[in-house]
């Protein structure tokens, strides 16, 4: 085996590789008709790659990379909006680092503070929260980006806030959400997949009753994972046994970390300063209804939207994809990063032309990274 | 971003705003406590306790072996490096600037 000295537990690895191989026999998929399960989260991409789980289970099982990386799906224009906060007198702009090279229509913020833009990579928006504290004298404004696992942390960030009466400090809020594109997914007619590997953190914070609906209403099996090598293995063999057996359920591998009915504090928090947007955009996948997220009217004083009329609410106007840039369909499963003209060529990780060649956690600056291509099944021996 | 990072409670620097130091792989620094708040309210038992952290936020008590085996994932995926050294460098930031 390849990377055996990596696993922690290389015996019970094989074991249960062994068993995917037999499941994945059982249930008659074939190379050629390979069966599909998508592992939600990007962090998941990540770590398959890292310790070559596509090569070391069967060509007749194929990982479709999921949406699950939110610097992946961020629109262009959103980062544009970005720019133009940035760019106004008086403001700090402060944002986490994973989004300082996703390109906007014309430049990325990195770019932009290389020019002169005040903005500021911050591990926490509790360092934004203190900078306008610091600063009583200029708007400080956080992006908020992220899924169900950075959300708490805005979202308790515009209590304390409103709490010390703030007057300098807002959110750009582009919180989005794991179940809805997963919904938009299934709907999707061009989308085969026969089920999903559930993200861990995310659940963490919002249990496991949200995706009820894809074992429900689609028929599919989804299973909560943890990011030890072992735990995707034994994940996607839960998967497996699930779709052999006829049977589509929630099930929750990664109970040690994940409460089936999540993190009560962080729930509540997001409700009180959050409510849905009726639809959100996303980079390759377009709008998807619900699926993002703004502040409620209660917290407009804190809200960058609102306060300086940018972003949703306003007319905006259409842009257009880099040429030839294939990211959309990569990360709808048509297309396979390498199979997109661009990849590694005028797409690299030091010079990314979409966004999935960004984040280490995007399907494409993985591929990139460890050679994802599928050249040859290695012995699991 | 995404994933958490495993730390250790090392003490309680603002109890009203539920604030408390932790230690990840040796670099420390201030987090909420909010969302593992223990139920009778008694936030000094959460000295020495492992967390999850994200951003800045405990998200969920681990025990140590956990954290063990997690932060060995985050190293072998670099993402360990990546957040603690966004961590060094906000919290550098942060003095410098003031």
């Amino acid at each position: 085996m390849k990377y055996a000295s990596e696993f922690r537990d290389p015996v019970a690895a094989k074991g249960a590789l062994a068993a995917i191989e037999r499941v994945v026999g059982e249930i008659g998929a074939t190379p050629e008709k390979p069966i599909r399960i998508m592992e939600v989260c990007g962090g998941h991409t990540h770590a398959i790659f890292r310790y070559g789980l596509d090569k070391l289970t069967p060509p007749a099982l194929e990982f479709i990379h999921g949406p699950g990386c939110p610097v992946c799906v961020l629109p262009m224009s959103r980062v544009d909006d970005c720019l133009e906060l940035a760019e106004r007198q008086n403001v700090i702009f402060t944002t986490f680092g994973d989004a300082m090279r996703v390109p906007g229509t014309k430049k990325s913020m990195l770019q932009a503070k290389a020019e002169g833009a005040d903005i500021r990579t911050v591990y926490s928006p509790l360092d934004a929260l203190e900078l306008a504290r610091r600063n009583p004298d200029k708007e400080v404004v956080f992006f908020a980006l992220g899924f169900e696992t950075t959300t708490p942390s805005t979202a308790l960030c515009a209590q304390q806030a409103a709490a010390e009466e703030l007057t300098n400090f807002s959110l750009f809020c582009n919180h989005i959400t794991v179940p809805e594109p997963i919904k938009a997914l299934l709907e999707d007619p061009y989308m085969e997949l026969d089920g999903f590997v559930g993200p861990g953190h995310v659940s963490m914070v919002i249990g496991i009753e949200p995706y009820r609906f894809i074992a429900r209403d689609y028929k599919k099996p989804i299973v909560v994972a943890g990011f030890e090598p072992l735990d995707l293995l034994q994940s996607v063999l839960m998967v497996l046994e699930q779709v052999r057996d006829g049977r589509a359920d929630v099930e929750n591998q990664y109970a040690r970390i994940v409460p089936d009915n999540g993190n009560a504090v962080s729930i509540a928090a997001c409700a009180d300063v959050y409510e849905r947007r009726e639809t959100f955009e996303w980079r390759g996948l377009g709008e998807i209804d619900k699926s993002g997220l703004k502040m409620r009217e209660k917290y407009a004083a804190f809200d960058a939207e609102r306060k300086f009329e940018i972003g949703y609410g306003r007319p905006r106007t259409k842009y257009e994809e880099p040429e030839g840039c294939e990211c959309g369909a990569v990360m709808t499963g048509r297309m396979k990063p390498q199979q997109c003209p661009q990849f590694g060529t005028g797409c690299t990780p030091d010079m990314p032309l979409g966004a999935l060649m960004v984040s280490s956690e995007g399907a494409c600056a993985a591929y990139y990274q460890y050679g994802g291509v599928r050249t040859q099944v290695e012995s699991a021996e | 971003m995404c994933l958490g990072i495993p730390g250790q409670i090392i003490s309680i620097s603002d109890a009203t705003k539920k604030l408390g130091m932790i230690d990840v792989s040796g670099v420390q620094r201030e987090v909420n406590l909010a969302c593992i708040m223990p139920e009778d309210g008694n936030i000094d038992a959460l000295i020495g306790e492992w967390a999850l952290v994200h951003v800045g936020f405990a998200m969920s008590r681990i025990d140590e072996e956990e954290a063990a085996k997690t932060m060995e994932v985050l190293l072998m995926l670099g993402e360990a490096q990546e957040e603690i050294e966004a961590m060094r460098r906000s919290q550098l930031a942060m003095e410098k600037n003031g």
